[in-house]
């Protein structure tokens, strides 16, 4: 961990996490808690590959994937066949020096394997155990294996996603993300207990009430009116224009979405078509809102010329919202994101120089980094077992080839 | 038993969604948050709905109501200067401010982490802005939509089993304004990072956090894939086989990714020998046959109900879901089996069900909130109460419209 020259302190200084987890929402917190400094220790196997490691992220070798390395930067990784007794001992002894064991397998299996809470709580009474599952450890429904397009689809946000006539919204990997970083924040918030109260906690968190939640706008209508919301595309209630538009150029759109009757009428003086505002189909928002289909047409027969870049430009010169609908290709090229220093370039064994993407937040006192790529499968044995639990080399070879390290 | 944030005090000087968020969520375990609405308007959330029967009610929206169970409501024009002496106190009290101004707008009236922390250098400052604090977007306008869009998710919206039937339309923004929940999720892990290196730095600090790099955060796994091996995804990403599929009455995902689930699915479709089929045995066979055996899922699937479906399904390990709405959340027997739900009694509205923390800590018992303030509802706790205001001082600031 020697790239970072940075004289600054970590937030997370000195804490140190052991994870068992895999794809998406079981990275993601302690990805986070590794930026902002703390050690993370992934615990490995080659019989259990993370799925980040494979298709369709990685095509051949587990080391050659970007998205577990974009995942998991900051980590170290010890590969520990779980199967063996040996390697569950390693893993206690990891987890009695370690402030908090992250876990995202399905429900019961760390209990299976000795790695439960009330045995690590009795080598480590202050340690703080997160288990991120699909639907917590109680109900009907808590034993099925979990998926990111399921939760988005079982936690009602895929069907308030899309168009109003058409099937619902595919959510996909960033489902799993924002588990992880609801998740994050009740760590954070135990570990912010713990140094006040010395106290270690078990925490069961629930992936699908963790998405539920952020649809609170429709749980509420339900709730007060019994009226079941559905998915209404680009429109909000009631405010029009709000839409996204087509632009010059292949697959090119811009988002326009108007507030206030002064910003309607800048946007009709900027698209160059004053007469827009004399039309009394559009005479005020309620009227808008009700014609805004023949808005759309005349405001897409506009933007149709001209590319969404200068459409947002003179719209934001006249004070009205408007961005380009980005690809990952337009954010990788965007100059506000640049300057903002969202990208960082960083040297990995296997994949050579890769562009990566920074910390989603900035902290003044305590930056978070990026230090070290996403480790290679097993690539910290040596770091963890000899280093750490001062195990010696010839022990190291000997649990590498009894397949305890493995 | 304590919880987290005891004797944390959040002040709150923001609207909207992701700010009041952020600040429910530290209320959840504890914090006091005060929260500052604008004299007579309040927080523009209360005129947004969902309203009792659709009628506006300040102190009825339900969006509202569950941003901002138990925090304490004061009303506060920090742009006269009495409003602003009282809100410099307020700040010099607080372990945590929220806001969510235009960049540089609370430098101009010395409300900034800059001038703040001269006072209070124990203060952490949270900024929550569209495009954040600099850059060359800084100042650029955003409604939810435009900074959804600027994020790289809207691409990839609405996705493959709709552009199937409309190529030609646009991509979409999430549903239920995510973008701002992205930022509120992800304020609050910083915030609690900030309050935990506090003890060690003796120093607050300033967090700079954008609503269009939380959303592009929670995008990683793809940002990834596209900067080092050019994938990109536009809202034609679609499933290699299986996906949605419409049935009785809505819409299931099924998803056989492996030879075993395949199995499983085709002996609960009653046609075991599918599983045994050559075209499907192995994955790469079946990304190849996918529009041949997603014939065979897609009448099963019709002739069901959602729920029948994923009963069948899930239990098996092959992944599947039902499309749930508003309705089928409230009456899941999953998120009913928990304290998710919970009934929280509110002045205005009377007892509501509320959906609440997706967590259970041993050691830190969870009881639901208190319901959200009304406007101005603890002025007098707090101007008299922590403040030293006389209660006879208030009428006046009334009168004045600064409270």
């Amino acid at each position: 961990m020697s790239e970072n020259s940075s004289a600054a302190k970590s937030a997370l200084e000195g804490v140190r996490v052991l994870e068992f987890t895999n794809l998406v929402a079981g990275p993601f917190p302690s990805f986070l808690m590794g930026l902002l400094g703390a050690e993370i220790i992934k615990v490995e196997s080659a019989a259990q590959l993370d799925a980040a490691r494979r298709a369709p992220y990685s095509f051949d070798d587990p080391d050659n994937s970007p998205a577990f390395n974009g995942l998991n930067l900051n980590k170290l990784s010890v590969r520990l066949n779980l199967k063996q007794p040996q390697a569950v001992e390693l893993a206690l002894r990891l987890a009695s020096l370690s402030d908090v064991v992250l876990e995202n397998m399905r429900p019961g299996v760390m209990d299976r394997l000795g790695l439960g809470y009330d045995r690590l709580k009795e080598l480590n009474p202050s340690i703080i155990m997160a288990s991120v599952s699909t639907a917590g450890s109680v109900g009907p429904e808590a034993s099925y294996p979990g998926y990111a397009p399921a939760f988005s689809a079982l936690s009602g946000l895929a069907h308030l996603t899309g168009y109003s006539d058409g099937p619902p919204g595919e959510l996909h990997a960033s489902i799993d993300s924002r588990s992880g970083a609801t998740a994050a924040f009740i760590i954070l918030a135990s570990l912010f207990h713990r140094r006040r109260t010395g106290e270690g906690q078990f925490i069961d968190f629930a992936s699908r009430e963790a998405i539920t939640a952020l649809g609170a706008e429709a749980l509420m209508d339900y709730s007060i009116n019994g009226h079941v919301q559905t998915r209404r595309g680009n429109r909000s209630q009631g405010l029009a224009p709000h839409g996204c538009y087509r632009c010059k150029g292949e697959d090119s759109w811009v988002s326009i979405a108007v507030d206030t009757e002064r910003e309607w009428f800048h946007l009709c003086l900027a698209a160059g078509h004053a007469e827009w505002a004399n039309d009394h189909r559009f005479s005020d928002a309620p009227h808008r809102y009700e014609n805004h289909d023949a808005l759309d047409e005349l405001i897409g027969s506009w933007t149709w010329h001209h590319t969404a870049s200068e459409v947002t430009e003179l719209l934001q010169a006249a004070g009205v919202a408007a961005s380009p609908s980005m690809s990952a290709a337009d954010i990788a090229a965007d100059p506000h994101l640049e300057q903002r220093g969202m990208w960082q370039d960083i040297e990995h064994p296997f994949m050579g120089n890769l562009k990566v993407q920074g910390p989603p937040w900035r902290l003044s006192a305590t930056p978070p980094t990026i230090r070290t790529h996403g480790p290679l499968l097993g690539e910290h044995n040596r770091d963890v077992i000899v280093g750490l639990l001062g195990e010696s080399e010839l022990q190291l070879k000997e649990w590498v080839d009894e397949e305890v390290l493995n | 038993m304590p919880a987290p944030f005891d004797g944390i005090s959040v002040l709150e000087f923001a609207g909207g969604i992701a700010g009041p968020y952020c600040a429910r969520l530290l209320a959840d375990l504890g914090a006091r948050v005060i929260k500052i609405e604008p004299p007579g308007y309040g927080d523009p959330v209360r005129r947004i709905g969902p309203f009792p029967g659709d009628m506006p009610d300040q102190e009825a929206s339900g969006l509202f109501l569950f941003l901002n169970t138990g925090k304490r409501s004061v009303t506060l024009d920090p742009s006269v200067p009495s409003g602003r002496d009282l809100f410099l106190k307020l700040a010099s009290n607080a372990d945590v401010l929220i806001e969510d101004h235009q960049p540089g707008e609370l430098e101009q009236s010395g409300l900034d982490y800059g001038s703040l922390q001269e006072s209070n250098p124990a203060l952490v400052y949270i900024s929550i802005t569209p495009y954040g604090q600099d850059g060359p977007n800084a100042s650029w306008k955003a409604s939810h939509l435009n900074s959804f869009h600027a994020s790289g998710e809207g691409f990839t919206l609405p996705g493959g089993q709709t552009y199937q039937s409309f190529p030609d339309r646009a991509p979409v923004t999430a549903g239920a304004n995510l973008g701002d929940f992205d930022t509120a999720i992800l304020a609050s892990s910083a915030t609690v990072a900030a309050l935990y290196a506090r003890e060690f730095l003796g120093a607050g600090q300033h967090i700079d956090i954008s609503r269009q790099e939380a959303t592009l955060g929670m995008n990683r796994l793809e940002q990834a894939q596209f900067l080092s091996q050019g994938r990109e995804f536009n809202r034609s990403r679609s499933y290699e086989y299986g996906g949605i599929f419409p049935c009785r009455d809505g819409y299931v995902m099924l998803y056989p990714r492996e030879d075993h689930q395949w199995r499983a699915l085709a002996g609960i479709m009653g046609q075991p020998e599918l599983g045994e089929d050559e075209r499907f045995s192995a994955r790469a066979d079946r990304i190849r046959n996918g529009d041949a055996l997603n014939s065979y899922v897609r009448p099963w699937a019709a002739s069901l109900g959602k729920r029948e479906i994923y009963d069948l399904v899930a239990p098996s390990g092959c992944p599947a879901a039902y499309y749930a709405n508003a309705q089928d959340l409230m009456e899941s027997p999953q998120l009913n089996a928990g304290d998710f739900f919970q009934t929280i009694d509110h002045p205005r509205t009377g007892p509501l069900t509320y959906p609440t923390v997706p967590y259970r800590v041993s050691g830190i018992p969870w009881t639901p909130p208190e319901p959200a303030p009304l406007l101005g509802q603890h002025n007098q706790e707090i101007l008299c109460g922590d403040l030293g205001l006389t209660p006879e001082e208030l009428p006046d600031l009334r009168r004045a419209g600064v409270i």
